[in-house]
């Protein structure tokens, strides 16, 4: 199974003749991912490595039966992007870029919702399914398929705990990157339903961080509804109060979005937590024995 | 981005929100000046990011415009030290000379994000002049919300509600209502995370106005904002951050600890902080050198750590993803040709273009310490720091 992404997915990629859109949309198709299309106003008629561009998503999804989008376009264009994706009838949209304003995804986050589209990010790396797809950002050759999923708001943090998991030879479902920003469009307890009802997740590693507190609400879904055992590490337990950790969404305000606070909720809930960034592949192995 | 009190009060005139009659003052000439052109009562603000001013002697009320020039003078060219400052203070460049009002009651309003309803809400609490989460501790059925769908924007229901809320006279629900929205006017329009009046205060004569204000300012949005960047006061940060910025570094903090720290992606920067800490040694610094494949921002990123003083240590951790590894190895080589790095330099590689960079260090004959795990990192770097200093 794995979840979001599969053999089934057919990418649309926008922003696919600029750097970055192009770079990647390269190291998906090397992957094994199905890049159908792509958009950029202007460059429509001409191609990617075979790959048509359209101007509008609109048309290449019209062409290609596109149904899962990828966003390269600059901060500025981002969520215009969005909300063409959505328009056009893409039913999962990821965005990467990073540098959106909240207000802009306020609007866009609304929106999405209402057209029942999912959103993954923004500022974020986007999802992998060991042997099947890759849409985003990660480097593919870190990940070894098997049972574990992994969902995170950070995205080189990601790459250090799936090394983690590889090096013991634990293999994972779905990797999904949720993204650094206040506002983002699949949270926590989102991923963990879908890897709850996901055949193929055994257990499922959550990497949070500091500020906002989706660590808290996932703890009470953990609580309610999982079955399948959660292991966690949250990043940022020595990081001042106040101050932007590089993530928009990182920041303590006053005495809220602490790490301490997260780690005890997700503790209370029975999730198994890594204390420290380098145990988060061994607290998995203690927990994957255990049900053994 | 932080706006000063006056700034914010500019702005809130702008909008349309009643603010005390108030002037700038750069010198006690100045301060002199406006508080015989306000006459009576004035109050001396001084004007630093940072809150706790009164308790640490920023705020004077004087009752003539010899004493108002005493106070300023006091103030400006000294640091102020607050329970937010740290011990160094930061520096008092401005003061703000205001009309004193004579107050009957302290109202609270603010808005900022909600992540959780992904939308703005206004908060609105008769319990003003203190710090909001202090009032959510206390006495939390005193916080009114409104939150603002981006698809109706604020309605007047809305405002009016909060402004009935705040068991104001008939004849004030209107200005209240006005003043609620036209600060969330003002907080969309210049793109705030944190747009807060405390106190909106209720004057004796039956008035009202914004007596403090704090504006915040979404960092994204700097593109589109060119005034509000135009706000920007260097002298109330950190002058390595401020360096780290104009070098194109802009996920640059600060921090206590004496190991200096590159790393790529905010989380990992974060787990770096964290490992060290748990490894018995402090970063000085956090810095996501981002996923510019460029060397000669390792080579910027050395410049920065190596004129911190603190530094007895840098700890180079890379997991390359969309940066890659060999182009932080040449970055490293690079600034070690540069400039002269006194300090032991501890280095972890791993992910995209790994055997690359490790030949390009090899190679180079520099005397690193390896490391090739991330708890060794750490720990080297903390051993390391405490031999050197």
């Amino acid at each position: 199974m794995s979840i979001l992404i599969d053999k089934k997915t057919r990418l649309l990629v926008q922003g696919i003749t600029g750097g970055e859109g192009s770079f990647h949309t390269r190291r998906c198709v090397q992957y094994g991912t199905n890049v159908v299309a792509g958009v950029t106003p202007g460059k429509g008629g001409t191609d990617l490595d075979g790959i048509p561009v359209f101007n509008t998503v609109e048309r290449a999804v019209a062409e290609t039966g596109a149904n899962t989008s990828i966003i390269f376009v600059p901060a500025a264009f981002a969520a215009d992007a969005m909300l063409e994706a959505a328009e056009g009838g893409i039913s999962l949209v990821v965005c990467i870029t990073e540098g959106i304003p909240t207000l802009d995804m306020v609007v866009v986050q609304r929106y999405l919702k209402q057209k029942k589209v999912r959103l993954i990010g923004p500022n974020c790396p986007g999802l992998l399914s060991p042997g099947k797809s890759k849409v985003g950002i990660m480097s593919g050759d870190i990940f070894l398929e098997g049972n574990v999923g992994v969902v995170s708001r950070s995205g080189t943090l990601t790459y250090e705990a799936v090394s983690q998991l590889t090096a013991l030879r634990i293999g994972q479902s779905t990797c999904v990157g949720l993204g650094g920003d206040p506002i983002i469009g699949t949270v926590f307890v989102d991923a963990l339903e879908l890897f709850q009802k996901d055949r193929q997740t055994e257990a499922v590693v959550l990497i949070g961080e500091i500020g906002g507190n989706q660590e808290q609400i996932a703890a009470e879904f953990i609580r309610k509804k999982m079955t399948k055992p959660v292991i966690a590490f949250v990043a940022g337990s020595s990081a001042p109060p106040g101050r932007r950790m590089g993530h928009a969404g990182a920041i303590i305000t006053g005495s809220s979005g602490k790490a301490q606070e997260k780690i005890a909720a997700l503790e209370a809930a029975g999730a198994a937590i890594a204390a420290s960034p380098a145990e988060i592949g061994t607290t998995t192995q203690k927990v994957l024995a255990s049900r053994r | 981005m932080k706006a000063h009190e006056y700034q914010a009060k500019q702005l809130l005139a702008e909008f349309g929100v009643p603010v005390p009659r108030c002037g700038v003052a750069r010198t006690p000439a100045e301060a002199k000046r406006i508080a015989g052109e306000l006459a009576g009562e004035v109050v001396i603000k001084a004007q630093v990011h940072a809150g706790g001013r009164g308790k640490a002697g920023g705020i004077k009320i004087v009752s003539s415009p010899d004493e108002a020039e005493q106070a300023a003078k006091a103030m400006l060219g000294s640091r102020l030290v607050t329970h937010q400052t740290g011990p160094q203070g930061v520096p008092v460049n401005v003061v703000l000379v205001t009309e004193a009002i004579d107050i009957e009651r302290e109202l609270y309003l603010g808005i900022v994000i909600d992540n959780v309803a992904g939308a703005p809400v206004i908060m609105a609490s008769e319990a003003g002049g203190m710090d909001i989460e202090e009032i959510a501790r206390t006495r939390p059925e005193k916080i009114l919300k409104a939150y603002v769908d981006p698809t109706t924007g604020i309605r007047s229901y809305q405002t009016r509600r909060l402004a009935y809320g705040l068991n104001l006279k008939q004849e004030q629900i209107r200005p209240a209502s006005d003043i609620i929205g036209n600060l969330y006017k003002l907080f969309q329009a210049k793109d705030c995370s944190l747009a807060e009046i405390n106190p909106l205060a209720v004057a004796r004569d039956g008035r009202l106005f914004a007596v403090d204000a704090k504006l915040n300012f979404d960092d994204n949005a700097a593109y589109r904002q060119k005034a509000v960047a135009d706000l920007r006061d260097t002298s109330q940060e950190d002058p390595l951050e401020v360096e780290a910025k104009s070098k194109g570094i802009d996920n640059y903090v600060k921090l206590d600890g004496n190991i200096g720290c590159i790393v790529n992606g905010a989380g990992l920067a974060m787990a770096v902080l964290d490992l060290l800490k748990q490894a018995g040694g402090g970063a000085a610094n956090f810095l996501d050198i981002g996923t510019m494949n460029d060397p000669e921002r390792v080579v910027q990123a050395f410049r920065i750590l190596t004129s911190d003083r603190d530094v007895k240590a840098v700890l180079v951790n890379i997991f390359g993803g969309m940066a890659r590894v060999d182009i932080i190895a040449q970055g490293i080589v690079n600034a070690s040709k540069q400039m002269e790095i006194k300090v032991p330099v501890v280095v972890r590689l791993a992910g995209t273009n790994v055997e690359q960079g490790e030949r390009i260090l090899k190679d180079s004959g520099l005397k690193l310490v390896r490391a090739y795990s991330f708890k060794e990192a750490a720990e080297k770097a903390v051993a390391a720091a405490k031999k050197s200093s």
